[in-house]
């Protein structure tokens, strides 16, 4: 078996807003950051994952992130792999 | 329909299963049990309740974990058979995350947590969860939520117009909610998810009795 490190990113899809990142965006120009065009808020999962090789952990990872990690109506997801 | 129970499911982190088992048993006489979302036997329950709160501390995303309980698992046989499910609030956001019910309910446009009475119109009598015979147009329900700002795409937005899946609609979108939804059914319309809560407008004492007629409907065949 193989281990890996997965570093899956789930970010909201461009077309809904994000009133977190909005507010966030207020609070860095308060702070006095300039040049601030845009500031979204996603997620960052780290998992730990063994299996039978690179792509029998992506259908593992693929299948966690389509069905739990991220709900598709709003979020996008992608993910980086490191066999450790 | 002397026997007829109410599940009313309890979640770690539900804080309105008590409220509505008040409002069910106490003003409308209606048998009810709390059924332990660990329980996938729904055989002695008639109509299901999922209440509001927290659901595994909204961890991941509203309703994101909930999904995964043996309950919700065997919820589908009963929706297929025809039986009544509610889904108030946090029952409705676990059912947009498990798909009885289309779309997604996330934060609130203005980041505010609100608890306000709000003006709602009757949009479509599907199901029958809103039909007291026409007297009613708009009523007046109780809402306390972080993420009640539904969203689905553009298709899916036409599908529920075409279909006359709005339940519900605000007369002052306080959340920023497309289409200013605040409830919808399914297709079949056995299923109702609605982000304000009936059971908290039971009596006359704690302002008001518009949310009576929605509870009782359960009951409906």
């Amino acid at each position: 078996m193989d281990q890996f490190a997965v570093k899956v990113f789930v970010r909201l899809r461009p077309s809904v807003l994000d009133p977190a990142g909005e507010a966030t965006k207020s609070a860095s120009i308060k702070l006095g950051a300039e040049g601030i065009k845009s500031l979204r808020i996603g997620k960052m999962i780290e998992v730990k994952i063994e299996g039978n090789g690179e792509n029998e952990v992506r259908e593992k990872i693929d299948l966690l992130c389509d069905r739990l990690f991220a709900n598709t109506v709003i979020e996008d997801y992608e993910y980086s792999l490191k066999k450790l | 329909m002397d026997n007829f129970t109410v599940g009313v499911v309890v979640f770690p982190g539900s804080n309105c299963d008590r409220d509505v088992l008040w409002a069910l048993e106490g003003c409308l006489d209606i048998r009810t049990k709390y059924l332990w979302h660990e329980s996938s036997d729904l055989s002695d329950v008639d109509a299901i309740v999922l209440p509001g709160g927290f659901s595994y501390g909204d961890y991941l995303r509203c309703g994101a974990i909930a999904r995964f309980s043996p309950l919700i698992n065997a919820l589908d046989d009963f929706v297929k058979s025809g039986r009544r499910v509610l889904g108030i609030c946090n029952g409705f956001q676990i059912l947009t995350e498990s798909g009885f019910l289309p779309g997604v309910l996330t934060a609130n446009k203005n980041l505010n947590f609100i608890c306000d009475d709000v003006e709602l119109d009757i949009v479509s009598l599907k199901g029958g969860w809103f039909n007291d015979g026409g007297k009613k147009q708009t009523i007046k329900l109780p809402i306390a939520h972080g993420e009640g700002r539904y969203y689905c795409d553009s298709d899916t937005l036409k599908k529920l117009v075409d279909s006359e899946l709005i339940a519900l609609k605000y007369k002052n979108n306080p959340n920023g909610s497309s289409f200013d939804i605040a409830g919808i059914t399914n297709e079949k319309g056995n299923v109702l998810g609605l982000m304000p809560h009936p059971e908290r407008a039971c009596d006359e004492t704690i302002g008001g009795t518009d949310g009576l007629f929605t509870l009782k409907s359960l009951i409906l065949k």
